[in-house]
C-alpha cells in the first residue's frame, strides 16, 4: 500500500519525470526512474496522455482506501473483482519491468514474479555489464593508440589494466542498475513476488521456491516475460572456465591470450572489441559465408574493415564448430570446424578459451504452458502481432500475453519493454500495435554499430514486391566537424528510403556513438515522419547529430509536402 | 636463426614504391622511359588522402578488351570504401599486372593499356619483364641493393602499413610443432598469421614459444628479423652500386634521419649478435686453368660454374666434415649429416641462399638442372623454406663483378662460409717455370670455437686439388 504521503500526491511517484512540469516532490522520485533507462527504449514513443492516466490512478488509489485488501505490500490500485491482481507479470527482466511500470501508471495492480534476481539478462548477465567491459576498452583502445593521442599533441605512457578491477566495475554496475530497478519497482508499490511462476490455468498462476509451499493468485491479465539464456549448439561442452558463454564472459575471470568467439553477431562483436583492447586475440567462427550476418552488407564490409582486418582477430566463415572440447590435463581447448555445407571436417582449432555467442534460446521451462494447451516453437512461445498467446490449435489464449525473448519477435532488452508497455495499453483497453520497424538496435564496439528498420537487401526485396523504388543516401563522419575533432572521421550513415514519398525505410550509422544518433532516425520512423518534414529540423553545430541532418538533407524526395503537414485549415 | 644470407624478397619492384609518395610528381614518365606512349600504365589511383596502397577486389574487364575512355575498368578497395575505376583513354587492355586479391601502392601500375591490338603483345612483354624484375646475381642491371635498402627505410617511415617482405629464416628442424598433432598442423595465434602475412614469414619453419608450441607474435618478429639478419650477414658481400647507379635513387633525401624500420632494427641487433662468434678468415689462391676448360666442355650440357663450384666445395666438405659442423650453444656441435651448400643470391635487391642439398652425392648435371629450378623458383619467390634454410656451407661469388677478394661475414648457425672472387689470368709459376696462369682467390670465413687453422688450411688444399685436377667433379 502506497504511503499517506504519496497518496496524497498520488500523480508524483508514478509520474515520469520526464513527461509533465516536475514539482519539487517528484523531482526526488524521479531520480530512480531515470537512472534506469538503461537499455533504450524512450518512453514518449508511446503515449502522450499523461494527464488522464494520472487522474485514473488518483481516482483508482481512492477507491482502493475504502476496501480491505489482502495483499498486504500492494498498493498500485485496486485489482478487478474477483481477481487477486489486474496484472501479473513472470520474469522481472527489462520487459517485466517496463510492462509493470506502465500498468502501475495505468492504475492497474500489478504483481511482478522472479525466480532468479531483478533486472534479468540484460541488467545481470547482459547489456548492462558488456557496457561496463566496453567502456573499459573504449578508453585502453583510446590510450594504446599512439598514433591518435599523438595526433591530439597527448603523451600518455604505456596503459596498463588490473584485470579484477575491470571486472568490479562491471560486476558493480550490474548491482547498482538492479537495485535501481528493484527500487523503481518497489516506490511505485509494485509486488515483486519471489519463487518460479507456473501458469496453472487460465488467469490463475502460482509460484513459490523449491522446498516452500506454493502460493496460488489469480489475474485479469499474464504477461510472460521470462526472456532467455545463452543457446549453445550440440557437441559443445560448455565448462564455464575454458569454454564459456556470455554469463561467464561479463564476470571476466581471465583474459585468455587467444580466445575462439562461435558467432559473430552482436555479443561476439562486442567481446571481440572488449578482449582485444584487453589483449586476446582473437578467432571468429562464423557458420554464414560472412561475418556480421546481420547487418546491412555495406555497413558490415565497413565495420570488417575496421573493427576486424587491423585487429588481432582472424576468422573462419561458413563453417560450424561440431566439438568443442574444454581445456584439460595441460591440453588446449579443441575446436572441430566442418564445414557448413559438405559437414567435412575442415579444421581444427587449439586455443585457450572458446566463447559461445551463437545466440540466444528461449527461457520457458517450467513456465507450466501444457496446463492451457501451448506448444513452443523452436522454443519460442508462439503470439500474435499484440503479443497475445496463440494456443496449439491456433487460437488466441484469452488474457495471457507474452513478451521479449521468450516470443523471439526480436530479442532486444527495449523490445521487450516496448511490447510490454504496448500489452498494458491493450490490456487498458486501447488497440496498440508496436512497429518493430521503429525498434533501435545498437552495437557497443568501438566506434559503435546502430540501425533501425530494413537493411538495403531487405528493402529491396520489399520494394520488389509491393512495386515501388528504393533510394539510398550516404554521409560520411569525414565532413562532420565534430567527429573530425575528436579525430573520429571513421563513419557512415545510410539512409533507405522511398523517394517518392519520403519514408524512412531504414537508417544505419556506423561511427563514433552511432548507438545514440539512431534515436532521431527511429522516432522519425515511429512516429511516421517524413524526410521532406523532418529534414527542416535544426541540429545544434557542432554535433554528431549533423551527420543524420546531412543524410536527411542529400535525400532526393520527389513529393515536396508531404501529407502530414496539409493545408491550413479554417475550424 | 641459422642460416645465413636466407632469403629477402625485397618489395618487388622498390622503384614503384619510391612513387608512391604522392606528392612526387610526374608519376610514371621517368621511371619507365622504354615504355612509349602508345601503351600506356593504369595506376593504382589515391582514394583518399590517407590511402597508400589499395587491393584490387576485381577487375571488370579482362585482357584483349577494348576499353573506351571513361569505363570502369577495376573495383578497387582503399583503406575506405570500394570504387570503380575508369581509364582515361581508349584502347585495349593489354596486361592485368596485380591480379585480383593483389594489393599495390598508390601510384604504381596495375596494367597496361595498348593503343592498338597488335601493341598488345608487346605490352604483354613488358608487363612481365616489370613485374618479375632480373634476379640473377650476375647480371649488371639488377638494381643495388644497398640503396634498394635505404629507399626501403624511407618508404616504410612514411607509410607503416606497406609490407616488409621477409622470406622467413629460422631452424629448419622447428617444423614440428608441439602443438600440431605431429607437425602436421601449424598452430598460430591470429596476430601471427596477420604479421606473417604482412612480413611474408612462411609459419611453417617457424618455432613457436606460445602455450603449447603454438607460434605467437613475436615468433614470427623473431623469424623475420632472423630472415633480414641473413641478408645484411651477407650484405657485406653485396655488390656496391657503381657510381651511375648513385645517381639513379630519387627517393632518398639526403641529409634526413631515417630511423629504423622494424626490420632493419632486427638486422641491426643480429648483426650486434654475430659479434659473439670468433670467427677468423683463410685465404687461398686457386689455379682454375683446368676447371675453365672443363666449364667450357660441358657448358653446354645446361651445367653452370656455380654448380661446379659447389660441387668442388661440396667434394672437399667430406674429406674435412669439421667444416661443415656447426656450433649453436657454444658448448658442442654437430657434424651435420648431409652437405648442403647455400649459395647467395642477390635478387631484386635482396639475397636469398638457394640449397643444393646433398651436393657432394647428386652428379654435376642434376645439380645444374636443380640450381636452374632453384634460381627460377626464387625469381618467382616460390622457394620452400627448406630450399633456402637448410644450408650447412655457404657460398658466395662476386666474381662476376670483377671482385677479387672478398670477406663474408659468418652467419650466426652455420660453421663456415667461403668468399669466391673472380678468376683472372695471372704471372705465375710452376715447375720452375714462368706462365700465365688463371687464377682466382678463395676467403673462407669460420667459427673458431670448432674449426681452427689447420682445418681450413687442410680443406683448402683439398678444394684446390678438386679444382686444379677437376675431373671427379662430373663423376
Amino acid at each position: 500500500m502506497q504511503s499517506s504521503i504519496s497518496l496524497s500526491l498520488s500523480p508524483s511517484p508514478i509520474t515520469r519525470s520526464d513527461r509533465t512540469a516536475v514539482d519539487s516532490f517528484a523531482a526526488n522520485y524521479s531520480i530512480r526512474p531515470r537512472s534506469l533507462r538503461f537499455c533504450g527504449l524512450r518512453r514518449e514513443v508511446l503515449g502522450f496522455k499523461s494527464s488522464s492516466s494520472t487522474q485514473l490512478v488518483a481516482s483508482s488509489t481512492r477507491q482502493h482506501l475504502k476496501k480491505k485488501v489482502s495483499a498486504s505490500l500492494s498498493g498500485n490500485g485496486t485489482p478487478s473483482k474477483g481477481f487477486d491482481y489486474d496484472l501479473v507479470i513472470i520474469g522481472a527482466g527489462v520487459g517485466g519491468h517496463g510492462a509493470a511500470l506502465h500498468a502501475v501508471e495505468k492504475g492497474l495492480k500489478t504483481a511482478i514474479i522472479e525466480g532468479d534476481v531483478v533486472g534479468g539478462t540484460c541488467v545481470n548477465r547482459g547489456c548492462v555489464p558488456s557496457k561496463a567491459l566496453l567502456a573499459v576498452s573504449g578508453r585502453m583502445r583510446e590510450l594504446q593508440n599512439e598514433h591518435h593521442m599523438k595526433a591530439f599533441g597527448l603523451q600518455v605512457a604505456a596503459a596498463g589494466y588490473d584485470r579484477q578491477g575491470v571486472a568490479d566495475h562491471a560486476n558493480n554496475l550490474a548491482s547498482k542498475i538492479r537495485s535501481n530497478l528493484t527500487n523503481s519497482m518497489k516506490a511505485l508499490g509494485v509486488d515483486i513476488l519471489t519463487g518460479v511462476g507456473t501458469i496453472l490455468g487460465p488467469q490463475k498462476v502460482k509460484f513459490g521456491k523449491v522446498g516452500f509451499t506454493d502460493n496460488v493468485i489469480t489475474a485479469k491479465d499474464i504477461i510472460i516475460a521470462t526472456g532467455s539464456v545463452p543457446s549453445v549448439p550440440k557437441g559443445i561442452e560448455v565448462d564455464g572456465k575454458t569454454v564459456i558463454t556470455s554469463d561467464h564472459a561479463l564476470k571476466l575471470e581471465f583474459v585468455p591470450d587467444w580466445i575462439a568467439i562461435v558467432g559473430s553477431g552482436y555479443i561476439g562483436l562486442e567481446f571481440s572489441d572488449v578482449y582485444t583492447a584487453l589483449g586476446s586475440e582473437v578467432t571468429f567462427v562464423e557458420a554464414l559465408d560472412q561475418l556480421m550476418p546481420g547487418f546491412d552488407p555495406e555497413i558490415g564490409k565497413l565495420a570488417q574493415r575496421v573493427l576486424i582486418n587491423p585487429r588481432k582477430i582472424d576468422y573462419h566463415t561458413g563453417v560450424f564448430a561440431s566439438k568443442i572440447t574444454p581445456a584439460k590435463d595441460g591440453k588446449p581447448v579443441t575446436i572441430e570446424l566442418i564445414d557448413a555445407k559438405t559437414k567435412e571436417l575442415k579444421d581444427t582449432l587449439e586455443v585457450d578459451a572458446a566463447l559461445i555467442a551463437t545466440g540466444r534460446a528461449p527461457f520457458t521451462k517450467g513456465l507450466g504452458l501444457e496446463n492451457i494447451n501451448v506448444e513452443t516453437q523452436r522454443g519460442f512461445v508462439p503470439v500474435d502481432e499484440c503479443m497475445r498467446v496463440i494456443d496449439a490449435n491456433g487460437n488466441l489464449v484469452p488474457h495471457l500475453y507474452c513478451i521479449g525473448d521468450a516470443n523471439g519477435k526480436m530479442m532486444l532488452a527495449h523490445a521487450a519493454s516496448a511490447q510490454g508497455i504496448s500489452v498494458v495499453e491493450q490490456v487498458c483497453g486501447k488497440d496498440h500495435v508496436l512497429n518493430h520497424l521503429s525498434i533501435p538496435a545498437a552495437c557497443f564496439t568501438h566506434p559503435e554499430i546502430s540501425m533501425v528498420g530494413l537493411t538495403e537487401p531487405q528493402a529491396r526485396e520489399k520494394a520488389e514486391k509491393e512495386g515501388f523504388e528504393v533510394s539510398i543516401a550516404k554521409t560520411s563522419f569525414k565532413a562532420n566537424t565534430k567527429a573530425l575533432a575528436e579525430n573520429e572521421g571513421e563513419g557512415l550513415a545510410k539512409l533507405i528510403y522511398r523517394p517518392d514519398n519520403g519514408e524512412i525505410l531504414g537508417v544505419h550509422i556506423f561511427g563514433l556513438h552511432a548507438a545514440d544518433l539512431i534515436h532521431e532516425a527511429s522516432n522519425a520512423i515511429a512516429m511516421g515522419t517524413h524526410i521532406q518534414d523532418i529534414k527542416f529540423a535544426v541540429h545544434a553545430h557542432p554535433t554528431l547529430s549533423e551527420v543524420l541532418d546531412e543524410l536527411f538533407k542529400a535525400a532526393k524526395v520527389k513529393a515536396n509536402v508531404s501529407s502530414q503537414v496539409g493545408k491550413p485549415v479554417a475550424v | 636463426m641459422a642460416h645465413l644470407l636466407n632469403s629477402s624478397f625485397i618489395p618487388s619492384s622498390p622503384s614503384l614504391r619510391r612513387h608512391s609518395i604522392p606528392s612526387s610528381p610526374s608519376l610514371c614518365t621517368p621511371r619507365k622511359p622504354q615504355i612509349q606512349a602508345k601503351i600506356r600504365e593504369i595506376f593504382m589511383p589515391a582514394l583518399s588522402s590517407t590511402m597508400t596502397e589499395g587491393k584490387i577486389v576485381s577487375w571488370v574487364r579482362s585482357e584483349g578488351d577494348k576499353l573506351s575512355k571513361g569505363e570502369s575498368v577495376v573495383v578497387v578497395e582503399s583503406d575506405k570504401a570500394d570504387m570503380d575505376v575508369e581509364t582515361f583513354y581508349d584502347g585495349y587492355l593489354a596486361a592485368i599486372m596485380v591480379e585480383e586479391g593483389g594489393v599495390a601502392a598508390v601510384g604504381s601500375a596495375i596494367a597496361l593499356l595498348a593503343e592498338t591490338e597488335d601493341e598488345i603483345a608487346e605490352a604483354k612483354s613488358k608487363a612481365s619483364s616489370s613485374s618479375s624484375p632480373s634476379s640473377s646475381p650476375a647480371t649488371s642491371d639488377s638494381p643495388p641493393p644497398a640503396l634498394e635498402k635505404t629507399v626501403e627505410a624511407g618508404a616504410a617511415d612514411s607509410a607503416p602499413s606497406p609490407p616488409t617482405p621477409v622470406v622467413k629464416a629460422t631452424v629448419a628442424a622447428s617444423s614440428v610443432h608441439p602443438a600440431s598433432e605431429g607437425g602436421k598442423r601449424i598452430v598460430a595465434s591470429p596476430y601471427a598469421k596477420k604479421l606473417a602475412k604482412d612480413l611474408m614469414v612462411d609459419l611453417s619453419g617457424v618455432a613457436g614459444s606460445g602455450p603449447m608450441g603454438r607460434i605467437v607474435a613475436k615468433d614470427v618478429e623473431a623469424a623475420a628479423a632472423a630472415g633480414s639478419a641473413a641478408v645484411s650477414t651477407t650484405a657485406a658481400e653485396v655488390p656496391k652500386p657503381s657510381g651511375a647507379k648513385v645517381a639513379a635513387s630519387p627517393g632518398i633525401e639526403l641529409g634526413t634521419v631515417v630511423p629504423f624500420t622494424t626490420m632493419q632494427g632486427a638486422v641491426s641487433r643480429n648483426m650486434v649478435e654475430s659479434l659473439a662468434v670468433p670467427t677468423f678468415r683463410v685465404g687461398y689462391t686457386i689455379t682454375t686453368d683446368a676447371l675453365d676448360a672443363l666449364y667450357k666442355k660441358i657448358k653446354s650440357k645446361g651445367v653452370t660454374m656455380t654448380a661446379l663450384l659447389a660441387k668442388a666445395a661440396a667434394l672437399a666438405l667430406v674429406k674435412h666434415p669439421v667444416v661443415n659442423s656447426s656450433c649453436r650453444d657454444g658448448k658442442s656441435f654437430t657434424y651435420n649429416s648431409s652437405i648442403n651448400i647455400a649459395v647467395a643470391v642477390a635478387i631484386d635487391g635482396g639475397l636469398i641462399t638457394p640449397v643444393l642439398q646433398d651436393a657432394d652425392k647428386v652428379d654435376i648435371y642434376s645439380l645444374s638442372r636443380k640450381w636452374k629450378e632453384l634460381v627460377d623458383k626464387a625469381r618467382a619467390k616460390q622457394l620452400q623454406p627448406h630450399e633456402y634454410n637448410t644450408g650447412t656451407f655457404t657460398l658466395s661469388n662476386l666474381g662476376m663483378f670483377g671482385v677479387d677478394h672478398f670477406d663474408a661475414i659468418l652467419p650466426p648457425g652455420t660453421g663456415a662460409i667461403m668468399a669466391v672472387g673472380a678468376s683472372q689470368p695471372t704471372v705465375a709459376t710452376k715447375d720452375g717455370r714462368i706462365g700465365m696462369k688463371s687464377q682466382m682467390q678463395v676467403n673462407v670465413t669460420a667459427d673458431h670455437r670448432v674449426i681452427y687453422g689447420a682445418d681450413l688450411a687442410s680443406f683448402l688444399q683439398t678444394l684446390a686439388k678438386i679444382i686444379e685436377d677437376p675431373k671427379d667433379l662430373t663423376l
